[in-house]
């Protein structure tokens, strides 16, 4: 055949796959990209720079969200409903194969946005980042969450590497926001040298992982894995397997800020300005997870369809390698983050540890979702949705935090525990908003919190109930209960200082009032966290639609 | 859910039980927006009382039809055994999760119950002056948390509002409370936490495990799983449904107690498979739930919660946590440890019942031993809910005893009395100590005596209650006790002689509390100037108290005409599945001796009745 001819063909099977079939569905992130660079031309042109950009910012995300609800609403048609065939059809591979377009991909981009809407916004009340800063945090803000929704949408082990690195050194940098601060600095090196270690160890895994399976896309080395799976690991090739599959859960835990790779997180979180606390732990923590999915999925499971039972069958092994890994992490992650939360007099200190107890709840969802796959594909599909749901309820949780964190620190020019002592003297509004907040985060009804905890435990009793890894889940069932137990100390630690204590003597100025910007900002967070918590069949809805990817 | 749907509910008990249940929640909304100025604390009280006293009138109208005429569709019908004002909107249709809820002879004296220490206890709570607006906010979100307890039908309903209890009582407790509130109220938190994440489990463990495709029509429309509204196509539609997801292997699961509790008993109920470590799963989930309702009850050895929570609350607030919340753990149990888990509830009878014994006995010592006036009646507490535990344990409708059940329906009778007398004693035990205790502020047992002489109209009510709490005949606290002791002495002869025992311990306790309290020649304790005759406020909600401690003593049947009714049948269900569990042929004569029991049984109740007519 003719060379030429051939490259022809080639390039025009390329630019149609680029241009035709993936490119409409990456209208999210070109909108992003879009808006980076017009974010740094407008700082060449003196006239422009009088424009904040934090509203070209927030003008960019707008774009972007709007695409990503456009993404959903093609891929709808009969989602609602329960029916799983029509949403299959909505799994498409762009830029041939390294990137999955799907209903999780959709739902994960579409939180993005949302949350980078409400954060934008948040940032503009609390004033971090100042208008000098605003180009550069902004930019960096927006090149993180490019990253991210690429980690959602991961088809292929290089994408993931390239995602995760995207998604972090922007952040290595926000992290070093605070320019005068040591503590800032010093969190940002760390970070970035714990970023770069992780990031060594997974790319190490993911050579290993290529070289034994000969490919990176995800789909085939699930087929790959299935076939070898039936002459049970030749020589040292189950080894080097292990060993590139924890090398690159290595990579993930980093992200997840999963123990024992959570080191990086209370420092960079008390380190850090608040505002950027909030997009770690809520931004990045989503997308984490949606990659932990599509990982999970991608190498434990093949496509749906009677053609993939025997190669579902033969990946069991790898599924149990899967979720063990999983659950053990999440039982460790989850049981550490909240003994460590005890200790902690700061306020940042104390979310940090929080976000990584709360790490481990998504886990477990995580954990049984792949437990289930291949057992029950509606168990599977709820346990994803679990997942989702909570992404969803935790946006608004966390971000509710952290306002409060950074708008507190503002008024009364702290983050210690302490200095919030008697606040319901002067600021009942604020002290009941982070009571919602606070008791949401345990999980107590009527909030969304619980919802959450409640979807994502129910799944794991699914588990269970199915015989699916039960002794795995039934630990974890019973490791997630505790935990909500010893969780409810230092939450309501920060509620006890709020109501009980006597205000310090030395208080100087007030924290802001309930009817103000700030305060209504707060109050746009906190109301959801209570409307999801009573009428959660909308979100859930979503979530479902969501799973609908696993299935 | 929109407006739209809400407003053409044709149910005609949704008004009425959703006004009982949400009012006090709306109020306390309205109460946090600023509308009644800061230094208007009166205000706000009035506002408080008048809202459960509303609260209170609505759920009168609905449970005592005789004084407002009955007739009125959503009333309440006394006599008939079944669930009635059953009101069924869907919630999240994702999990089958219903807003529903209902009333029968069990729940409907609790909710008055509930609803009547409200009024009470908010009156009681005008000398509080710290933080008015709060506390209010909190003691309503209390009140319709208790209220929704009681009439949920929905298992994750009746979990929600478990937990929103929680938040509440721990801030009147940590706020409003003692010199040790703080310890008190983490402790009252975690231990009820720890509890309700047992329970959670419980609950999902049997929401998975439920098919009510197993059930048949009849069963699937009396459980409300398919509304009883639904006509012709409509509820064919809707049980064709069911059926047809369960034959084509795909369960549909249920948080719907009334379904759960048809599943338990049925033939093969899935519940009664062996799940894990040999044990069935209606095993496991039984003993969770118990374990999550014998903390709130509470049982010797998870009662030490309870003295300290009571010490350090609010006067108010100990009324309530005695008289309404201690009741909710006895509720769970019999609403539904029993009628879903009926294997596990045969099998571990001797453990509720030794519970029951056990913290009978020991609260009585431990009452005994107090110097602290409001910790003994807390024990005093401890030691009567265990005889609910006993009442309520005391499975005798076996095969040794030919499945005769009125003996077992005699101790639930008993129990269900005893919660609703103990919440009238209790309550008034907790509000006369603080009487005496806003007087003179402290409550050392050595340090009091001779408030007789001081305080004559006081004491005489105070003197009056107590002896309703030990149980003396012609009061409220016999009823209870006798029915259950009786009835256990068919169980076990131990347990009979141990209960029977313990009543000569709470006569002593009590006694020595009033002889060293209101006896004596002279009060020589601090601030002897300070006692003061009772206020009205105080003699208006003293009087209530004493008055129904004597009305339920002479007229029982009162009580009984709502609850047994209801406890009979489920009784007697139970029975009836516990001789088809054993799989033993009915003696003959058994079935011709129950009406004849049944008889016997209704003349023992009516005995009781001194003065008052039926």
């Amino acid at each position: 055949m003719n060379p030429d001819r051939n490259l022809g063909a080639l390039l025009n099977g390329t630019l149609h796959d680029t241009l035709v079939v993936s490119l409409p569905h990456f209208r999210p992130e070109l909108c992003l990209a879009a808006t980076i660079v017009l974010l740094l031309l407008c700082r060449m042109v003196p006239l422009l720079r009088l424009v904040d950009s934090g509203f070209i910012a927030l003008g960019g995300v707008l774009f972007s969200l709007f695409f990503a609800w456009d993404d959903i609403l093609s891929l709808r048609a009969g989602a609602w409903s329960s029916s799983i065939g029509d949403l299959l059809a909505g799994r498409q591979e762009l830029f041939g194969g390294l990137l999955a377009f799907d209903s999780l991909t959709a739902y994960i981009r579409l939180l993005l946005a949302g949350f980078l809407v409400l954060f934008i916004l948040f940032t503009k009340v609390s004033g971090i980042p100042d208008r000098e800063d605003g180009a550069d945090f902004y930019t960096l803000v927006l090149g993180a969450t490019l990253g991210m929704c690429l980690m959602a949408s991961a088809n292929h082990l290089l994408m993931v590497f390239m995602a995760v690195e995207m998604a972090s050194v922007p952040s290595y940098a926000l992290a070093g926001l605070l320019k005068g601060r040591k503590a800032s600095s010093e969190a940002a090196l760390k970070y970035a040298v714990y970023g770069a270690g992780a990031a060594g160890v997974m790319l190490y895994g993911l050579s290993l992982l290529a070289g034994v399976l000969g490919t990176c896309h995800l789909p085939t080395m699930a087929r790959e894995l299935a076939a070898l799976d039936a002459m049970w690991m030749p020589g040292g090739t189950g080894l080097a397997l292990a060993i590139g599959g924890l090398m690159v859960a290595v990579g993930l835990a980093f992200k997840l800020s999963a123990v024992p790779f959570h080191f990086w997180c209370p420092d960079v979180f008390a380190g850090a300005a608040a505002e950027v606390g909030a997009f770690l732990s809520v931004a990045s923590k989503a997308a984490a997870v949606a990659l932990l999915l599509r990982v999970a999925f991608g190498l434990g499971t093949t496509g749906p369809g009677p053609e993939h039972v025997a190669q579902m069958a033969s990946l069991g092994e790898t599924r149990h390698f899967i979720v063990g890994g999983i659950a053990l992490l999440a039982a460790l992650t989850c049981t550490l983050g909240n003994l460590a939360a005890y200790g902690q007099t700061n306020m940042k200190r104390l979310l940090a540890y929080s976000t990584i107890a709360h790490a481990g709840y998504l886990m477990m969802g995580v954990a049984a979702a792949v437990a289930l796959a291949g057992r029950d594909a509606e168990a599977t599909r709820s346990a994803v949705a679990a997942v989702c749901f909570y992404l969803g309820t935790y946006v608004f949780m966390n971000l509710a935090a952290f306002a409060i964190v950074a708008l507190l620190r503002n008024s009364l020019r702290s983050e210690e525990i302490a200095s919030y002592a008697g606040l319901i003297r002067s600021n009942p509004g604020i002290v009941v908003a982070t009571g919602v907040v606070l008791v949401s985060l345990i999980g107590l009804p009527p909030l969304a919190g619980f919802v959450s905890k409640f979807l994502v435990f129910s799944s794991v009793m699914e588990a269970v109930m199915l015989g699916a890894e039960r002794p795995l889940m039934l630990v974890l069932l019973v490791v997630g209960g505790a935990n909500t137990v010893i969780s409810l100390f230092y939450y309501l630690r920060v509620l006890k200082v709020m109501t009980f204590d006597p205000p310090p003597a030395d208080r100087t100025a007030d924290a802001f009032p309930l009817v103000s910007i700030p305060g209504a900002l707060v109050t746009a967070l906190v109301v959801p966290v209570v409307s999801l918590g009573i009428f959660w069949s909308g979100l859930y809805a979503f979530a479902r639609f969501a799973g609908a990817f696993a299935s | 859910m929109g407006i739209a749907p809400i407003l053409a509910v044709t149910q005609p008990a949704f008004w009425p039980l959703t006004l009982i249940l949400f009012l006090p929640a709306i109020v306390a909304g309205i109460l946090a927006l600023p509308l009644i100025p800061r230094g208007k604390d009166d205000s706000i009280r009035w506002v408080g009382l008048a809202t459960t006293i509303v609260v209170f009138v609505l759920s009168l109208w609905m449970a005592v039809p005789a004084i407002f005429g009955t007739g009125s569709a959503g009333q309440f019908t006394v006599g008939e055994a079944g669930m009635q004002a059953v009101v069924d909107q869907p919630w999240i249709p994702a999990f089958n999760i219903n807003y529903l809820l209902g009333v029968d002879g069990i729940s409907m004296p609790l909710v008055l119950l509930t609803t009547f220490l409200s009024v009470l206890a908010a009156a009681a709570s005008w000398p509080i002056e710290k933080h008015v607006r709060p506390y209010w906010i909190l003691f309503l979100l209390l009140e319709t948390g208790m209220i929704g307890v009681f009439v949920s039908l929905d298992f994750f309903l009746f979990y929600v509002f478990w937990e929103v209890m929680l938040l509440p009582m721990y801030f009147l407790i940590g706020i409003w409370g003692g010199p040790r509130r703080e310890y008190a109220a983490i402790k009252f938190f975690l231990y009820t936490l720890a509890g309700s994440v047992l329970m959670l489990l419980a609950i999902l463990m049997l929401y998975f495990a439920s098919d009510v495709g197993t059930l048949s029509d009849e069963q699937l429309i009396a459980s409300h799983v398919v509304s009883p509204v639904l006509e012709g196509a409509e509820r064919t539609a809707a049980l064709t449904a069911i059926h047809s997801a369960h034959d084509a292997g795909k369960p549909v699961h249920t948080f719907n107690i009334l379904a759960l509790a048809a599943i338990g008993q049925s033939q093969n109920s899935p519940f009664a498979a062996t799940s894990f470590w040999g044990m069935t799963l209606e095993s496991w989930a039984f003993l969770l739930l118990l374990i999550g309702f014998v903390i709130k009850v509470p049982v010797v050895p998870v009662h030490t919660w309870l003295p300290d929570a009571h010490v350090e609350a609010p006067t108010p607030i100990s009324m309530i946590l005695a008289g309404v919340l201690l009741k909710l753990g006895g509720y769970g149990i019999i609403r539904i440890c029993y009628p879903i888990c009926p294997g596990a509830g045969l099998s571990f009878a001797w453990l509720v019942c030794g519970l029951g014994v056990v913290s009978m006995v020991y609260g009585a010592f431990a009452a005994l031993a107090q110097k602290d006036f409001k910790r003994m009646v807390a024990y005093s507490s401890v030691s009567h809910m265990g005889y609910v535990m006993l009442g309520l344990g005391v499975w005798s409708a076996v095969d040794g005893h030919g499945y005769q059940w009125d003996a077992w329906a005699q101790g639930v009778n008993g129990a269900m009395f005893q919660m609703l007398a103990h919440g009238i004693s209790s309550a008034g035990m907790f509000f006369m100590v603080g009487v005496l205790y806003d007087r003179v502020h402290h409550r050392n047992l050595e340090e009091f005596g001779g408030i007789f002489n001081r305080m004559p109209l006081y004491a005489s009510l105070a003197v009056a209650i107590f002896f309703a709490g030990l149980g003396l005949p012609g009061m409220c606290g016999f009823i209870g006790e006798v029915l259950v002791t009786l009835s256990s002495w068919n169980y076990s002869r131990l347990l009979a002689v141990c209960s029977a025992f313990t009543v000569i311990l709470t006569a002593a306790y009590i006694l020595w509390a009033i002889q060293r309290v209101y006896l004596g020649a002279e009060y020589k304790g601090p601030h002897g100037d300070h006692l003061t005759p009772m206020t009205r406020r105080e003699l208006a909600i003293a009087v209530p108290l004493v008055v129904l401690a004597v009305v339920f003593g002479v007229a029982p049947q009162l009580i009984f005409n709502y609850v047994t009714p209801t406890v009979n049948r489920q009784v007697e269900t139970l029975a009836e599945w516990t001789r088809g569990h054993d799989g033993a042929s009915a003696p003959a004569g058994a079935a011709a001796s129950t009406d004849p029991e049944k008889a016997e049984f209704q003349a023992a109740i009516d005995s009781f009745s001194v003065g008052g007519g039926r």
